[in-house]
């Protein structure tokens, strides 16, 4: 069973107080809903979930069973979508996945990426460079290589940003399959989305 | 989907091939590395005229053209990621190790694509004439891999500055010292005809060094890409 745990988790830039003593845990088939104003830390918070932040201080942990997964370790096991993480706008639709598929060590499965493509509704745009898409058709792209590797890990920061109503009820069906076995960790101010985390962290500027 | 076991060379290998692909489709840093040569290789070249200048000349001039040439480009691997924003998912893929080696590697093949162009019409315009010429080879290579080692490195430094501009050049100039001058005194022996066991001393020198660097870089990265 996999497990992500927070414990007295602290951030400051400089001498500014982001959030302070942040606990929690989940752990598969569990799901987590980070909200607050704006300016709380809730991207922060997921930076530091998804281990590309250093808290100041306080310890968060990801394991399988009894074994701690090492920040070296937890690339094959973490999906995540945000505003701040980018695909490659020079590359096609079908290049990108390439890429990410051979990092994460799996091997191009062409059918695979044509089941996402439709899932995600971007059938047909599949050999074209990333940059000719819309802001809604990137966001659906970011699914696509967040989910690829069936991630034990989703996090999802602003999960339906920039997408119509067909693209979010897309969203909301791989949110609600991410948590039927695995962990599902959003942060959003949607209450629509907040429904979705069974415990709730709320952050307090 | 079926998993492979994951390596440093492999996912090095991958970083490489994307950004060999990426840069293919923008051209950024090759447009700026060659178009830098050339027009410092034609200044030079005009401003000296009918001139046949001596090996203690022309060997600094060689090296300065490939110097801020690569200054001006090889910084645009880890820019770039910062800039589009990569540089995050590109975090959360794999080690930041297998991230410097591929970087370094595209570094590598970019500095030595200049050299195939720039070196020889630097020969033939200047009318040089190389009197020992595996001498001469070997000191542009291992050279080259040095200075491609530093601006690896102090690219991935710069990257998370606001102001990038001129900061590679300033600050992979004091590191890239022993290389230039390595460099320029092993270029200039090479030139003159003097044999392998008198470029000796200067290949050792910068075949150490580009050691050193890489090395260096390996334990020291994670904590530049890391924040």
């Amino acid at each position: 069973m996999w497990c992500v745990e927070a414990t007295e988790i602290s951030q400051k830039f400089n001498r500014r107080r982001i959030f302070e003593a942040i606990s929690f845990k989940i752990s598969g088939g569990q799901s987590l809903a980070i909200t607050g104003p704006n300016g709380s830390g809730k991207t922060t918070l997921i930076k530091i979930i998804c281990q590309l932040l250093r808290p100041t201080s306080g310890k968060l942990l990801i394991r399988n069973e009894e074994r701690i997964i090492h920040p070296h370790q937890i690339y094959p096991y973490v999906g995540l979508v945000g505003p701040y993480l980018q695909l490659y706008n020079n590359l096609s639709a079908l290049e990108n996945y390439t890429f990410f598929a051979r990092i994460r060590g799996l091997t191009v499965d062409i059918q695979h990426f044509k089941q996402l493509m439709v899932r995600l509704g971007l059938q047909g745009r599949e050999f074209d460079e990333l940059r000719t898409y819309s802001s809604g058709m990137l966001q659906r792209m970011k699914y696509v290589v967040a989910i690829m590797h069936q991630p034990r890990i989703l996090i999802l920061d602003e999960p339906t940003a920039n997408l119509d109503e067909d693209g979010s009820e897309i969203i909301y069906g791989i949110m609600e399959d991410q948590k039927k076995e695995n962990i599902l960790i959003i942060a959003t101010n949607e209450p629509e989305e907040v429904k979705f985390g069974e415990e709730t962290v709320v952050l307090n500027p | 989907m079926e998993k492979r076991r994951l390596s440093l060379i492999h996912n090095a290998y991958i970083v490489f091939l994307k950004d060999l692909h990426v840069e293919f489709r923008s051209r950024y840093a090759v447009n700026a590395i060659f178009l830098f040569a050339i027009t410092t290789l034609t200044a030079i070249s005009f401003s000296i005229g009918p001139i046949r200048l001596r090996s203690e000349i022309l060997s600094p001039l060689l090296w300065i053209i490939l110097f801020f040439s690569s200054m001006s480009g090889l910084a645009h691997i880890f820019v770039r990621e910062e800039e589009q924003q990569t540089a995050d998912t590109l975090r959360l893929l794999t080690t930041p190790n297998s991230i410097f080696l591929g970087k370094w590697f595209f570094n590598v093949i970019l500095l030595f694509s200049l050299e195939v162009l720039i070196v020889p019409v630097y020969l033939a315009m200047m009318g040089v004439q190389v009197n020992s010429p595996g001498s001469f080879l070997l000191i542009i290579i291992i050279g080259s891999i040095g200075i491609a080692s530093v601006a690896t490195l102090i690219a991935a430094i710069i990257s998370q500055a606001s102001a990038k501009g001129a900061l590679l050049a300033v600050l992979s100039f004091p590191i890239s010292l022993p290389v230039l001058i390595s460099g320029i005194h092993g270029t200039q022996l090479a030139m003159d005809g003097s044999t392998f066991a008198e470029t000796l001393s200067d290949l050792q020198i910068l075949f150490s060094f580009s050691i050193v660097i890489i090395t260096l870089s390996l334990l020291l990265f994670e904590f530049i890409w890391r924040k």
